[in-house]
């Protein structure tokens, strides 16, 4: 492996590394408030793909008009996913609630095949096609922009969790629910908060992944996997470690297929992502039944 | 006063339920025969939706021109559609319900290979013909083992072999290959390995891929870094159009070879001005008016080709509704020497032989001859080796 081949992986799995950022502060924003592992996640980031392809390229709006309609329209379907299935079901299982996401994903992914079509669709990309050369690598625009506003969205988080009243009862309820509402915390209105807010984010990675990898009624499940390793290396607790989380599976991804050797090829490429995945939760489950015995 | 508008409005009713029937039974087919039911997988939703839909439509389209035509001998034909979904699981499941609840002479489809494969011991254990839209040879071989399984499209052994003598030609000797781990990449894999000595080929780099993986630098970074002078990728369109804007962001001077799979508009859309310079062999179809008058294909091409855009204002022709047109055509050429009254089992066995016996049967993939040792039956010329020019597709010269 050259050295400009070495960079040419570490930013191709960066780009990568961040989209799957992007999805599992979904995971573990909507996890930290309510204990729910939100399988339609990645189903955000599918109408925020599709939509910004609908809104931009078929109804002709501006591009920015057109992104940041499908940024509230994914919003507002979490919203609704929130309040029609799982607040009507509140009184059933962490367990049910978990599976009645699965069902919201499924129903989300029939009715956008059913209006969408089933063509993956190319939105157009923010600043043009072509590749920008840096240090020996070749990297598209979309890139930069992905990278780009993956950490800001990460950053405006932060700063919203820890600086805001609304962030800090959002995190009061992630340490302990009842607590939080006895000090008069609604924690209701917080999980339907932790909805929005997870899939407004969905709905961004849609917008800016799109242009570059293109975006189909079914892309939701695959992302929403790698969405998921990514939270779960974070512990599904904190932003930034599901960020690094992220960055690091694709950044493992990538190099993987650069080695090129025994396991490490693209052939392996999905399989290394959950053998990562699985080992997590091996020595996690150590800990977790660690604390729950101290409890 | 109340009763009397009843009464009125159930004998209108009454009048409009016998019209419609008198409309709806009475067009072109005899009514004393009984419809010869056949059923059809498409994949017309997940990763093959591009290839299903097209095959949903066509068959739709001419079983409407059948039947108005009078049908088989006096019978209607019915087509049962099930979307698969792309999942060979979902795929045996509904094989199970056509043959058993549906009782259907013959079944048409699956869309993809892995699919196809899925089912195979299915109908061969119930014994009924299947005539299968996907491409992989070890759908239809060994023969033995496949004696109730017929096939269309042409095989990945086929277009490999199309790739590889061109190359030869031009004087390529290292290629560099990128295929899905999808049934339909790993069958064209396959080929692309075993076939590569035979025209003095080396391969010099072996990569893969997911199908809905969204980016594949990493893979087409190794192969920058080896001394590759052409690149063949084996997936259908999407993957693939990933594949050829990755190639354009990493400032690749080779060529891009792909498989039969892009053969619709929808990899031009997909990959934008990255499809330019892309190089795929597949049926005549797409190159329909370059094809000259002399070619015995020239005109089922056309005629399928001008009413399938009239059917369906908005969409393109691809060639995989050809493999469904193909499919379809070769049940109905075999149910048209069928006998009457035959027991279900019978009639099942009596197509599955009359199938066998199809020769110079024209189609839109290619000319079929059909044997006993041959379930495919495609007559060589079959290809065409397309270059993507401006957007558009033109013979490579």
């Amino acid at each position: 492996m050259s050295a400009d081949q070495f960079v040419q992986y570490l930013m191709s799995g960066l780009t990568q590394g961040s989209i799957y950022a992007l999805i599992g502060l979904g995971f573990t924003i909507i996890y930290s408030v309510t204990q729910i592992i939100n399988f339609a996640q990645g189903e955000f980031v599918m109408l925020g793909g599709m939509l910004s392809y609908v809104l931009a390229v078929e109804a002709g709006l501006p591009v920015p008009l057109a992104l940041i309609i499908a940024i509230l329209i994914a919003a507002g379907v979490g919203a609704l996913m929130y309040i029609l299935a799982i607040r009507t079901a509140r009184r059933a299982s962490v367990i049910s609630l978990i599976i009645i996401t699965i069902g919201a994903a499924i129903f989300i992914r029939g009715i956008a095949g059913n209006q969408f079509g089933v063509n993956a669709v190319s939105p157009t990309p923010f600043t043009g096609r072509g590749s920008i050369s840096f240090l020996g690598a070749y990297i598209e625009p979309q890139a930069l922009w992905i990278i780009g506003i993956t950490f800001l969205v990460t950053i405006l988080l932060y700063l919203f969790l820890s600086h805001t009243m609304v962030g800090k009862a959002l995190r009061a309820c992630a340490v302990n629910p009842e607590a939080a509402s006895l000090v008069g915390i609604n924690t209701k209105a917080m999980a339907l908060i932790a909805f929005i807010i997870a899939a407004a984010i969905g709905g961004i990675g849609g917008v800016v992944i799109a242009p570059m990898a293109m975006a189909s009624y079914g892309m939701g499940v695959m992302l929403g996997l790698k969405g998921f390793v990514a939270a779960a290396v974070g512990g599904f607790m904190s932003p930034i470690a599901t960020v690094i989380g992220g960055i690091m599976l694709g950044i493992i991804e990538s190099l993987a297929v650069g080695f090129n050797w025994g396991p490490f090829t693209s052939a392996y490429k999905d399989v290394i992502a959950l053998v990562v995945l699985l080992l997590i939760l091996l020595i996690r489950s150590g800990k977790l039944a660690a604390a729950e015995r101290a409890a | 006063m109340r009763n009397y508008l009843k009464l009125s409005l159930f004998v209108v009713m009454a009048l409009a339920l016998v019209a419609t029937c008198a409309i709806g039974c009475g067009g072109g087919t005899d009514e004393d025969q009984e419809a010869y039911k056949i059923g059809a997988l498409f994949s017309t939703t997940g990763a093959q939706s591009n290839l299903g839909v097209p095959e949903e439509y066509t068959v739709e389209m001419l079983v409407d021109k059948i039947n108005d035509a009078g049908g088989i001998n006096g019978h209607p034909l019915e087509v049962i559609i099930y979307n698969d979904e792309t999942d060979s699981t979902k795929c045996a499941t509904l094989a199970t319900k056509l043959i058993e609840e549906d009782e259907v002479l013959a079944i048409i489809g699956p869309t993809g290979t892995g699919n196809s494969m899925a089912i195979i011991d299915i109908v061969t254990t119930a014994q009924i013909p299947l005539v299968s839209c996907a491409a992989g040879a070890s759908i239809t071989s060994p023969v033995s083992e496949r004696y109730w399984v017929f096939k269309t499209p042409q095989t990945d052994k086929q277009v490999v072999t199309e790739i590889y003598v061109y190359l030869q030609s031009i004087g390529v000797t290292k290629v560099a290959i990128i295929t899905s781990t999808s049934g339909f990449g790993q069958g064209g894999k396959t080929y692309l390995e075993s076939e590569a000595a035979t025209y003095g080929i080396t391969l010099v780099d072996n990569q893969t891929f997911g199908s809905d993986d969204t980016s594949m630098i990493s893979q087409l970074t190794h192969i920058k870094g080896t001394d590759a002078e052409a690149v063949i990728c084996w997936d259908t369109d999407k993957a693939s159009a990933v594949v050829a804007k990755d190639m354009q962001t990493l400032q690749f001077t080779i060529p891009l070879f792909c498989s039969h799979g892009i053969a619709n508009q929808d990899f031009i859309d997909a990959a934008g001005d990255a499809a330019n310079g892309v190089i795929f062999p597949a049926g005549k179809l797409l190159v329909v008016d370059e094809v000259p008058a002399s070619d015995p294909q020239k005109d089922v091409l056309t005629e399928y080709r001008d009413e399938y855009l009239a059917e369906y204002p908005g969409e393109s022709i691809s060639t995989f509704g050809g493999h469904a047109y193909d499919s379809l055509y070769l049940v109905v050429e075999a149910l048209e020497d069928l006998d009457e009254d035959l027991s279900l089992a019978d009639a099942r066995a009596a197509i599955r032989d009359n199938l066998e016996q199809i020769s110079n049967f024209v189609g839109i993939s290619g000319i079929f001859t059909m044997s006993a040792t041959d379930h495919l039956g495609m007559q060589p010329g079959s290809l065409a080796l397309i270059e993507i020019v401006d957007g558009t597709w033109t013979v490579s010269q």
